[in-house]
């Protein structure tokens, strides 16, 4: 014991790791990317010298202890190498989103009094060049890839490898420079700053150290036995702190490849290529590759629908319990072996699942359906909860142990508790160090005792898993009283394959009623299989039928809610169905899909007060934004549809008017 | 549109050096006619393509825009006049022989072998610089194989380039317009032309397909300082995209020049617009 230690001590930040994991897996690979067509690797050894030259110089080029220096871009190696490269030598890096516009980008790195900006192509630095003058501390700035960029002629410019041809003429210049630098860093030292996405107001910058990183990736590594051997795919967000502990923290801990995809595009291709080992995904994706099996299976001859629909039978019924090592009966055994061979290992290797040890999914909750899918498949999915302030996890479901409608007990090393007012509170070794420049959040968030309040409202069961309902400031009550919670209504909803999106509406007023967003793939084959022709988005959600389909939705989900005496009367009388998606680039949504409340509510006014009169349809016009950020409005007309409620015995009551 | 002459404009404002020397002509057309019967497509039509630079041809439907790419690149041989390619005056020439030259296009209507993969259609543009025999190719052995990893890897360049690596294997017919028309962009570069005609290759696009295919009009001309003809109907690229444009109207060219002298001037106007009599 006392030598692992010894060795935490002695490995406290990822750039020590770095150079232990040069020496310990030389020759393993530490990175893959694929590139004109071929998968590219380097070793932990080659990596490192690569580190080592681009750490060099950004010293070459100023960058001293404590500046902050911004990464854009999408998940390439060069850009994971620069968080290494700005840790050894005392800097903090600062991950931004690559899909944020200018302005966006410029609030950031305004706030975190960004020093240089390393980005990954011509898009991100034009994005970057078009708010410099907001940004007087912003010096360089710094790109990876070349294309484009001949014309450039600013002094201030460089390339990714110009400044690594430097960084390796400081090296030899300066002898024990880097080593020097790197044994600067301790433990305590804040490794990176992660702005949060927020649902409300301007992104925090939450500060996470590198006791609160390296901690919490090594306890997690012990939980799920991760080795080097272990292959993953980073093709999330590489800002979002879920990517930054498993592309990042836990490839450093333990070793194991990562892998780039091509092009954010061909993430699935790349995916089948790799066949992780260990793969994260937000519930939508898990979602897609249902639906998709599911379209495809329609299309499918007669004799393969009925083995699949006979198999994905015996694998609901006995496979998460062979997951689970749970008694199973010999028939059931042999039965699921013969669907392994026919039907799931097939599918698995269609989409990539094949070496799958385990999954996880977060963020959102999952359907029960499709969470019970891929257990029933041979899949461990796990869904986990958490927050950045928590440099990811705070509650994870254990092997053996999953239940489909909670988020597990308590990660290792993490203390869960739920307030008075319902709100989870957590200590953990990963809780943040505070909010940068924000001591009044900080405050508020993390109390003099330790807790980190994380706005959510949850309870725990009878086995100690927790259960997230809602955000806490949004669990509100209609005018009688009755609890409504809109994100668990919305989520049900939102498990039915044809609904993309929902936003519940119902405090203070007299009754519940809902927001419905198609899902266009969905949808359009639906409507293709009746013959319901329609000429685009707008024209397909306005058709009577899929309001048909729509309330047969919304009222299964009344019929839940029935279920549970505390939430019936929240039960949704009265709904429509949007003309348009709800979309991040309108601020309708958060860069990681949550709905914007306080910014629909005052966009969709006037349909909100429609739900609440007797009209029967509204005319709305909205501002839309396109892709190249220039608008335009939208009109169109709207139906409003009532939909059933049920009684407590489950009978329908009358369709409200 | 005001997007892309930002973009192009930016780089000539941080102290662009131009690519050529100004006058270096690489296509000369001299006083060409050419008519098929009593029909007269082009009536002593003299146009001189810069090096390197974007050259545009626009026109009202029927004034001879095709008629003069196909002249360009063999398909048709004018009955008078001379073309200068090069510095080599040519006679009669075959579209072979023109793209042997190097001179590649891509059609009005896209001409891709729609049960071929994106790469195969792309591969098929690096045909005439395969020197290996076709039994060895058939073979795959040898200098041949050495040869087709080279012509791989060239392809490979133009799918990153182009952004469809998604599609790399997807079999053309599959996919949309927008990107049928990017491939067909690709298969003309994998023949490493000198000169690139492009017959309206945003024709029938949306505006995010069309802005798409001006970046890779753009980014073609600046990576690879390949010389551009283009037919085009949509003034806002014409006049975004191009250095020079030319104006045909009934087998004439009634003007010449910068876009922004060509956009003021009467006959052109007259020639879109109609005029009263």
């Amino acid at each position: 014991m006392s030598d692992v230690q010894a060795s935490l001590r002695a490995h406290d930040t990822f750039p020590k790791l770095l150079l232990r994991n040069a020496v310990t897996f030389g020759d393993r690979p530490a990175f893959r990317e694929k590139d004109y067509g071929i998968w590219q690797s380097w070793t932990w050894a080659e990596m490192s010298a690569e580190i080592r030259a681009f750490a060099c110089g950004l010293a070459a080029l100023g960058v001293g202890r404590g500046d902050r220096i911004a990464i854009i871009g999408q998940n390439r190696p060069q850009l994971y190498w620069s968080f290494d490269a700005i840790q050894c030598i005392g800097g903090v890096p600062v991950p931004l989103y690559a899909d944020s516009v200018a302005d966006e980008m410029a609030y950031v790195l305004e706030h975190a009094e960004v020093r240089m900006a390393i980005c990954e192509d011509q898009e991100q630095v034009d994005k970057v060049l078009s708010v410099m003058d907001r940004l007087p501390v912003l010096e360089t700035v710094i790109h990876k890839d070349r294309r484009g960029m001949r014309h450039y002629r600013q002094p201030f410019l460089h390339a990714l490898d110009d400044v690594q041809d430097r960084g390796r003429d400081h090296d030899r210049r300066h002898a024990g420079f880097f080593e020097g630098e790197v044994a600067k860093g301790k433990g305590g030292d804040v490794a990176i700053i992660a702005y949060t996405s927020g649902t409300t107001g301007n992104p925090k910058g939450v500060m996470l150290s590198f006791d609160n990183l390296t901690t919490s990736c090594r306890l997690a590594v012990e939980m799920e036995g991760l080795t080097e051997r272990e292959e993953i795919l980073a093709y999330l967000p590489l800002a979002w702190v879920g990517d930054h502990f498993f592309s990042y923290g836990q490839h450093h801990v333990a070793g194991f490849t990562v892998n780039c995809p091509e092009s954010s595009d061909t993430v699935m291709m790349d995916l089948r290529d790799i066949g992780p080992t260990s793969f994260i995904a937000p519930p939508a994706i898990f979602e897609g590759f249902l639906t998709q099996i599911q379209i495809r299976m329609e299309d499918a001859s007669r004799v393969k629908q009925r083995l699949y629909r006979y198999f994905t039978g015996v694998a609901r019924r006995c496979g998460p319990a062979i997951l689970d090592g749970r008694p199973v009966s010999a028939g059931d055994r042999l039965l699921y072996a013969l669907g392994e061979l026919l039907i799931y290992g097939p599918l698995k290797n269609n989409l990539g699942l094949s070496r799958m040890r385990i999954a996880y999914t977060g963020g959102a909750p999952l359907g029960e359906d499709v969470f019970s899918f891929y257990r029933s498949m041979g899949i461990n999915l796990k869904q986990l909860y958490g927050q950045t302030e928590s440099s990811a996890y705070v509650c994870i479901q254990r092997n053996g142990g999953v239940k489909p409608d909670t988020v597990g007990p308590p990660a290792p090393g993490v203390d869960v508790r739920i307030t008075d007012e319902g709100e989870v509170i957590y200590k953990s070794p990963g809780a943040f160090v505070g909010y940068f420049k924000n001591d009044e959040a900080t405050r508020e968030t993390l109390d003099d005792e330790g807790w980190v309040h994380t706005g959510d409202a949850g309870i725990i069961d009878d086995d100690g898993h927790l259960k997230v309902i809602d955000r806490a400031k949004d669990v509100g009550r209609l005018n009688d009283g009755t609890l409504f919670a809109p994100q668990y209504i919305e989520n049900k909803l939102k498990f039915f394959p044809y609904v993309k999106e929902a936003v519940a509406h119902g405090v203070d007023r007299d009754y519940a009623t809902a927001f419905v967003n198609i899902d266009l793939e969905a949808v359009s084959n639906w409507a293709e299989k009746r013959g319901i022709s329609y000429t685009n988005y707008t024209d397909l959600a306005s058709r009577a039928e899929v309001y048909d389909l729509v309330r047969g939705c919304i009222e299964q989900v009344n019929a839940a809610l029935a279920g549970d005496s505390a939430l019936a009367g929240s039960q949704i009388r009265r709904f429509l169905v949007l003309h348009k998606e709800l979309d991040a680039d309108d601020g309708e949504l958060t860069r990681t899909r949550k709905v914007r409340r306080r910014i629909i509510a005052e966009r969709y006014k006037p349909m909100i007060d429609a739900l609440y009169s007797d009209a029967g349809n509204v005319s709305v016009e909205t501002q839309v934004t396109f892709e190249d950020g220039r608008t335009g409005t939208m009109r169109a007309d709207l139906d409003i549809s009532p939909a059933a409620t049920y009684g407590a015995g489950g009978e329908p009551s009358a369709r409200a008017a | 549109m005001t997007d892309i002459a930002a973009a192009s404009a930016a780089p000539a404002a941080a102290g662009t050096v131009p690519v050529t020397t100004e006058g270096e002509i690489l296509l000369n057309v001299e006083h060409i006619s050419l008519s098929f019967g009593a029909v007269q497509a082009l009536t002593d039509v003299s146009v001189a393509i810069p090096k390197g630079r974007i050259f545009s041809i626009i026109g009202p439907n029927g004034a001879g825009k095709t008629s003069l790419l196909n002249c360009i690149n063999g398909v048709y041989h004018p009955q008078k006049g001379r073309i200068t390619f090069k510095g080599q005056t040519r006679s009669q020439m075959k579209p072979h022989e023109a793209a042997a030259q190097g001179i590649a296009r891509t059609f009005q209507n896209v001409a891709l072998f729609r049960g071929m993969t994106t790469l195969d259609n792309i591969m098929t543009g690096r045909n005439l610089k395969m020197r290996s025999n076709f039994l060895l190719q058939a073979l795959w052995w040898g200098p041949a194989r050495k040869e087709e990893l080279r012509h791989r890897e060239f392809v490979e360049h133009i799918i990153d380039f182009l952004e469809i690596e998604a599609i790399r294997k997807t079999p053309v017919g599959r996919l949309p317009y927008g990107l049928q028309k990017r491939v067909e962009l690709g298969r003309a570069l994998a023949a490493e032309p000198d000169l690139l005609l492009l017959d309206e290759p945003m024709a029938g696009m949306n505006l995010e397909e069309k802005e798409d295919m001006c970046r890779f009009v753009l980014d073609t001309n600046d990576e690879f300082g390949t010389t551009i003809a283009l037919i085009e109907h949509d003034m806002g690229v014409v006049m975004d995209l191009s250095d020079h444009v030319a104006v045909l109207d009934y087998g004439r060219k009634i003007a010449d020049g910068p876009p922004d002298v060509v956009r003021n001037d009467p006959d052109v106007i007259a020639a879109y617009l109609g005029v009263s009599h």
